[in-house]
């Protein structure tokens, strides 16, 4: 009986880990608080052009129609650099426009030098340089960069990606998406 | 080249500590002598080792080699040389170096200074250490290379988290690892006693300096940690619930026991296995909390990035070493000797009190840390615990021990006379109850929460009760003035340790009773010129001007503070801060203290219209906290200057025995 209760601990703590190790294998990550916009329309846009690139800039009537992807980087993040190839991929399998906000530059025309050295996976590229002018980034709830909204053809917010998207985040998520989004 | 290097020293100090953890633990095993005598200078070479890898990592981020992907990601040319060098520590990979720097620090304090250590102790301590070292080395080089390079190397780095780039907050993690890792020591210390199967006083002796140690650090983390928040989150409040605080008050609570139960250990030879366990657990904890912030199973404010991958391996060494040391308990502890009897009102009695009410805390603490994850897992939904949780079950666990506090110390060991210890505590009852009326007189009477008055009389009851234990001991009063001077000067160091860090822990709870119950906040726009109103202080906003610093732009607010008509202070650095790498905001809070109250102003975001949002608080007692978690420092480290502690036990060798003899 006595024995019994030195087991104890070493039960308890057993069983704290078997619920930890469910918790990291099967459980859902804690950091996907679901974005208060999904299922909701696209916050309304108006951004100006990237100088440098184009003055068309990125408002809401490029976006409505199709379903496309919105990508928040900027020419200050390494985890962009190290997500661009994979976009300019996806711009080449044609499958879905890419429309992205340059955000939070420190000079205008960074972004553009930027992706003239990296390459333009973008259609239309909106330039953010945050309040008091535009706060697209704001409106959008984005806590960093790199960070991707799946948007439907009727303008709804489907999903959100934060960070950079992998093979396997477009593989296994984000392409099957927009496949069963653009479903007539 | 450099980099290389310390890559290669990390290593190497893998190689070090995997002989260092199983040559001495055989040669104990055999009696062998120069098999056990491995362990020190082991332990020597790994932590040269391992702070020459540390010192390579420093030296990256001190010249910005951005070649290297931990600088890149964390660091940024324009960012000041101060917060280059903490941001070695300010990311996962770079503070888990640091974590192992400090627990190889320890092993070689236990070969510099443990000499007098019997040799087999000695050798399995140092495997034991080493054991834990292997784990984190593992780790550490298998899955967080703080070395890896990256190619091509970008101009310039992704720059330091700027809440992170704040004195407070860069110099706290080094002392919350020095607590969590002293923890280690009392740790090995456990399951090296477990392996020889026996624990006595001269044990519980070796042990107590260096969990004292570790208490005081951690004592000091979690102050300077909560000391930031207050100042720089800018929401007038010190402290969160947050699942990363409560990873390191676990273990303080628990340490906190362990100093304790070590006493009864070693002055009456009672409550071994108990220690035991609780050394075993108190460490455990320490890793819960790495594992915790570094898995990604729970968020938090300030969560390292997580990664399941690494919380795998965290939880495979929190399995290795706490269910392999638990288990090790279960096998050996019921083989120890149960040491003297006691009633249980005594000395003793009031230890194991105290014992029980924290581990109960930390139980509930552990709870409302892990119920969302609980509820995830039962497909609850996602829940989050908040404050209201802590505070209704922390509270009413604290009130009696903080009462049994008081008087404990004045009862005697083995069995203790209740009503003689009360007795003697008459001056102290009236000083609570004028000091609980007192507050409830001087902050307004009626309209204020009554709790707080009982708040009030639970830190008098412990200050004064305390003082007048140590009172008691010089017998003040009672004996000629000169009588009770000598004793005075005589009253051991550890004695004066204790008084002091109750005295602290009082000062504490005034702190955190006044804080929290006579706390005005007032949220609003306010334009220059302005005044507004909080608790009869009048808040000018007298201008907003643009700032410029290193790597960063923003406003700056002025604010002059007037009571009746009379100026009291100016607040000229409340600033609203744009970093430029990484961008983000952060806002430095305006504070002037009079060490009764704070006055607190925050300035916020324009409306556009020439105003501002502005915060502005009337803290009182606020300072109360800081000044009673030094006084619980100074406690704990007058405690440890105690020469009972350095020159070690009073039994086992002859040699040992010898070296007691005062010197005077």
């Amino acid at each position: 009986m006595r024995r019994a209760l030195y087991l104890l601990p070493v039960v308890l703590f057993l069983g704290l880990a078997a619920v930890f190790l469910y918790q990291l294998s099967f459980g859902r990550d804690p950091r996907d608080i679901p974005s208060v916009l999904i299922n909701r329309p696209l916050p309304p846009l108006d951004l100006p052009g990237v100088p440098g690139r184009d003055d068309i800039g990125l408002k809401s009537e490029h976006i409505t129609g199709q379903v496309s992807l919105i990508n928040i980087f900027g020419s200050w993040c390494v985890a962009c650099v190290a997500e661009h190839p994979m976009l300019l991929q996806i711009r080449k399998t044609g499958l879905v426009p890419v429309h992205g906000i340059d955000w939070n530059e420190k000079n205008p025309e960074d972004g553009s030098r930027w992706l003239k050295r990296n390459g333009d996976p973008y259609d239309r590229v909106g330039l953010d340089l945050g309040p008091p002018k535009t706060n697209a980034a704001i409106d959008f709830g984005v806590t960093g960069a790199p960070e991707t909204f799946v948007v439907d053809a009727s303008g709804n917010i489907r999903y959100k990606h934060t960070g950079p998207i992998t093979p396997e985040v477009w593989t296994d998520t984000l392409a099957p998406m927009i496949k069963e989004l653009q479903k007539p | 080249m450099i980099v290389e290097t310390g890559h290669f020293a990390l290593i190497l100090a893998l190689v070090v500590a995997v002989a260092q953890a199983s040559v001495p633990l055989y040669g104990a095993q055999r009696r062998s002598a120069p098999l056990m005598a491995v362990a020190a200078p082991a332990a020597l070479a790994q932590f040269a080792l391992i702070a020459m890898a540390f010192g390579a990592l420093t030296y990256a981020y001190v010249v910005s080699d951005f070649s290297v992907v931990n600088v890149a990601a964390n660091s940024h040319t324009d960012k000041p040389l101060l917060y280059k060098i903490t941001g070695v520590w300010g990311n996962h990979e770079g503070s888990l170096l640091l974590w192992i720097t400090i627990l190889a620090g320890f092993g070689m304090a236990v070969s510099a200074f443990g000499r007098n250590l019997p040799p087999s102790l000695k050798a399995r301590v140092l495997a034991v250490q080493a054991m834990i070292a292997v784990g984190f080395l593992l780790f550490i080089l298998l899955t967080s290379n703080p070395f890896a390079r990256l190619d091509p190397a970008p101009m310039n780095g992704n720059g330091l988290n700027p809440l992170l780039q704040d004195p407070g907050l860069a110099f706290h993690p080094p002392f919350l690892y020095l607590g969590y890792v002293g923890f280690s020591m009392a740790f090995s210390f456990a399951i090296a006693a477990l392996i020889e199967g026996r624990v006595d006083a001269a044990w519980a002796r070796w042990v107590r300096p260096w969990t004292l140690a570790a208490w005081v650090f951690l004592t000091c983390g979690i102050a300077l940690g909560s000391w930031w928040a207050y100042y720089e989150l800018g929401w007038g409040g010190w402290w969160y619930w947050d699942p990363v605080e409560n990873a390191s008050f676990m273990p303080w609570l628990l340490g906190t026991a362990l100093l304790h139960s070590a006493v009864v250990v070693e002055k009456r030879d009672a409550l071994k296995s108990w220690t035991i366990l609780l050394a075993i657990i108190t460490f455990s904890f320490s890793l819960l909390g790495t594992f915790l912030v570094r898995s990604g199973v729970l968020t938090s404010v300030h969560s390292f990035a997580a990664d399941p991958a690494r919380g795998m391996f965290v939880l495979g060494l929190l399995v290795l070493c706490a269910g392999g040391s638990l288990t090790l308990f279960a096998m050996r502890a019921p083989e120890l000797k149960a040491g003297g009897l006691f009633a249980p009102i005594s000395r003793e009695g009031a230890l194991l009190l105290n014992n029980v009410l924290m581990s109960t805390a930390t139980g509930t603490v552990l709870l409302g840390t892990l119920f969302p994850l609980f509820a995830d897992a039962l497909e609850l939904g996602k829940i989050s615990v908040g404050a209201p949780f802590f505070n209704s079950v922390f509270v009413p666990l604290m009130v009696p021990m903080v009462m049994a506090m008081a008087v404990a110390p004045l009862l005697s060991w083995k069995r203790g006379d209740l009503m003689a210890a009360l007795g003697r505590l008459k001056l102290a009852l009236a000083a609570t109850v004028a000091a609980a009326a007192a507050s409830w007189l001087i902050m307004g009477g009626d309209d204020r929460p009554l709790w707080a008055a009982a708040g009030m009389a639970l830190a008098a009851w412990l200050f004064f009760g305390t003082l007048s234990e140590w009172a008691d001991r010089i017998r003040l009063f009672r004996a000629p003035l000169g009588d009770s001077m000598r004793r005075a000067f005589r009253l051991p160091r550890a004695a004066y340790g204790m008084t002091l860090a109750h005295v602290g822990l009082a000062i504490v709870i005034a702190g955190i009773t006044g804080s929290s119950a006579w706390k005005v906040e007032s949220v609003q726009v306010m334009r220059p010129g302005d005044v507004a109103r909080v608790d009869g202080y009048d808040f000018q906003l007298q201008s907003v001007h643009p700032i410029t610093g290193p790597n960063y732009t923003g406003e700056g607010a002025i604010f002059v503070v007037s009571k009746d008509g009379r100026q009291v202070a100016v607040l000229d650095d409340a600033e609203k801060r744009q970093y430029s790498q990484p961008p983000r905001p952060t806002t430095e809070a305006a504070i002037h203290t009079t060490w009764l109250a704070d006055l607190y102003a925050v300035i916020g975001e324009a409306d556009g219209k020439g105003g501002y949002v502005t915060r502005l608080y009337h803290n009182p007692l606020i300072p109360w906290l800081w000044i009673g978690a030094l006084t619980m420092v100074l406690g704990g480290l007058v405690s440890l200057s105690d020469r009972r502690h350095r020159v070690g036990a009073p039994a086992r060798k002859p040699a040992a025995a010898r070296a007691m003899q005062p010197a005077e």
